[in-house]
């Protein structure tokens, strides 16, 4: 039986195709301190999902959190290959944007950067329970 | 939508090569991204970009300087992740260090001056009123929007140089005048005037306003105005901690805030927040992760230290040296005087370390394994639990000193004990 799917247009900020299980953060993540990019591990141990591996993961999170450095630790997960497949944020964030256009224009990929504000980014993080394709600003489940 | 010059086109297109090209790539996609409608000329910038995370930023070095990079404003670097005068504090592997050390030859190599400071405005990078500059490192920018008036958003690694190169950069937020009005005020009058003279305020007072203003400009009505460029030092370097603020009004400081009226630029404030002592106590105690108790190093420097903060520091040495790990951290332009003076040989004789280029909430210096970090500053107290593992408590400098000589934490009960009058 197909399941129905549903969709959602969100605003690129950074473009890119990608599939991938959904990973839902309960709360905003610095991954400058919050994130080791060897490994893709969330590190942050006050984050309530510290120890989830982030890699080729479709990221939904309701914003980025602290230091600039985030946009490097995203671009060493994009070398290291543990960067997340996407990211989507329910407010724009340009330091994540910012690291992941430096990885496509350094390693010619790296994760599409969406936004879906609210209440759609609520109503997408209830509905990704499997696999999330993003093609075109299309976010489909 | 963004309109970019024909001369921006140019860059984009490759006219001035690939490295131009490629930052111009990236400068113009963020400015979508911030939804700028053009780009401005930039007068100076200030690099993070030089200290080493990883061989993605080395990559990213590289292919700039392979491209043909060259900064075209003036252009000053902060710290790297090695103190090449001192190499030996370096605490990590060979091949890192020797990682750390490329990375600041990249950055080198297309123009930019090695001054490895956090702290440019105690150099000659001091950017004047309404200079609009890109600036990296969030207590540089605190300082330079907050007290030399000159417009920096809080840009941070990559689109730093990328600006470099191109001189340019997206027309938004802080740079533009209406976005710089002081929103939430922040009442001093219940403060005591000798509190408000005191060194230890300025951090605690910090990270009491950057955690109560969030992304929003806080507006301080109260401080002396003689206050010193170091006390608004730490005051810009601990709000940025707990806060994402970028620039704050200290009124008849402020170039831009001659009256209260002129901070919120004749509107009304949104908040009107009255500290209190207490405020300030609580805040204090959120410094500290430990309570008061052994101590194995002690840092210093975050800002890097002024020479005026060495002044300070030479008799309270002199009267009690310490006994256990002491670290400065501060630039060449305050070693150099150190040198002159003599005060560098005496620092070594008592067992001080002089740390240039880098500092150590960024990079592997402290030599004790276990134990607690004391600090007199409110970015130290704030980012030494995560970056280095030690638990950490904030004092004053002659706290610091103090207890350096004790091993142990010792208060100046006289400190905090004033009342407003």
């Amino acid at each position: 039986m197909m399941a129905i799917k549903k969709t959602w247009n969100a605003t690129v900020l950074v473009a890119g195709s990608a599939q991938g299980e959904a990973l839902i953060l309960a709360e905003p993540l610095s991954l400058w301190g919050g994130l080791d990019p060897h490994t893709g591990e969330i590190t942050d141990r006050r984050h309530p999902q510290s120890g989830l591996l982030v890699g080729n993961k479709v990221l939904l999170l309701p914003s980025g959190r602290g230091s600039s450095s985030a946009s490097s630790i995203l671009l060493e997960a994009v070398k290291a290959g543990t960067a997340p497949a996407a990211i989507v944020t329910a407010e724009a964030d340009g330091i994540l944007a910012l690291g992941a256009v430096v990885a496509q224009e350094i390693y010619g990929h790296g994760p599409a950067v969406l936004v879906l504000p609210e209440p759609d980014y609520s109503a997408l993080c209830q509905a990704a329970t499997g696999i999330v394709t993003l093609k075109d600003g299309v976010i489909t489940v | 939508m963004l309109t970019l010059t024909s001369k921006d086109q140019a860059m984009l297109a490759g006219a001035h090569g690939p490295a131009v090209q490629m930052a111009m790539r990236i400068l113009s996609t963020m400015a979508n991204v911030y939804g700028a409608e053009q780009l401005i000329d930039i007068t100076s910038a200030h690099i993070d970009s030089c200290l080493y995370h990883g061989p993605g930023g080395l990559d990213f070095a590289q292919k700039l300087v392979d491209g043909g990079a060259k900064v075209v404003v003036k252009t000053t670097l902060n710290v790297g992740a090695i103190d090449l005068v001192h190499p030996e504090h370096f605490q990590g592997t060979p091949e890192q260090a020797a990682q750390a050390r490329k990375q600041m030859d990249l950055y080198q190599e297309m123009g930019c001056e090695p001054i490895w400071t956090c702290a440019p405005y105690q150099t000659t990078q001091r950017p004047a009123l309404g200079e609009q500059i890109v600036w990296a490192e969030s207590n540089a920018i605190v300082f330079a929007n907050s007290v030399l008036g000159a417009r920096s958003n809080r840009y941070g690694d990559f689109i730093d140089i990328c600006a470099a190169i191109t001189g340019r950069a997206p027309d938004v937020g802080l740079h533009q005048t209406a976005n710089r009005r002081g929103q939430l005020v922040f009442d001093l009058h219940q403060i005591s005037a000798k509190l408000l003279q005191t060194d230890v305020l300025y951090p605690v007072l910090g990270y009491l306003i950057g955690a109560k203003s969030g992304n929003k400009i806080p507006v301080i009505d109260g401080l002396p105005k003689t206050a010193t460029e170091d006390q608004l030092k730490a005051l810009g370097a601990a709000t940025a901690s707990s806060g994402a603020v970028g620039l704050f009004h200290a009124v008849g400081i402020t170039p831009e805030a001659p009256t209260l009226e002129a901070a919120l630029q004749h509107q009304p404030a949104e908040e009107h927040i009255t500290v209190t002592l207490e405020d300030l106590y609580t805040m204090r105690s959120h410094l500290s992760t430990v309570p008061d108790g052994p101590i194995s190093v002690i840092a210093l420097g975050s800002p890097h230290f002024s020479l005026q903060e060495f002044e300070q520091l030479m008799p309270l040495l002199r009267a009690t040296p310490p006994t256990i790990e002491f670290i400065i951290c501060t630039h060449r332009f305050a070693l150099k005087a150190l040198r002159e003076r003599g005060w560098l040989k005496e620092l070594k004789q008592m067992g001080v370390s002089v740390v240039v280029d880098t500092c150590v909430v960024v990079t592997p210096i402290i030599r004790a394994n276990a134990g607690t970090l004391m600090t007199n500053s409110g970015k130290f107290a704030h980012y030494t639990p995560g970056n280095t593992g030690f638990p950490v408590i904030f004092g004053s400098l002659e706290e610091c000193v103090q207890s350096a000589a004790k091993g142990a934490v010792w208060r100046d009960p006289t400190l905090w004990t004033t009342v407003a009058e």
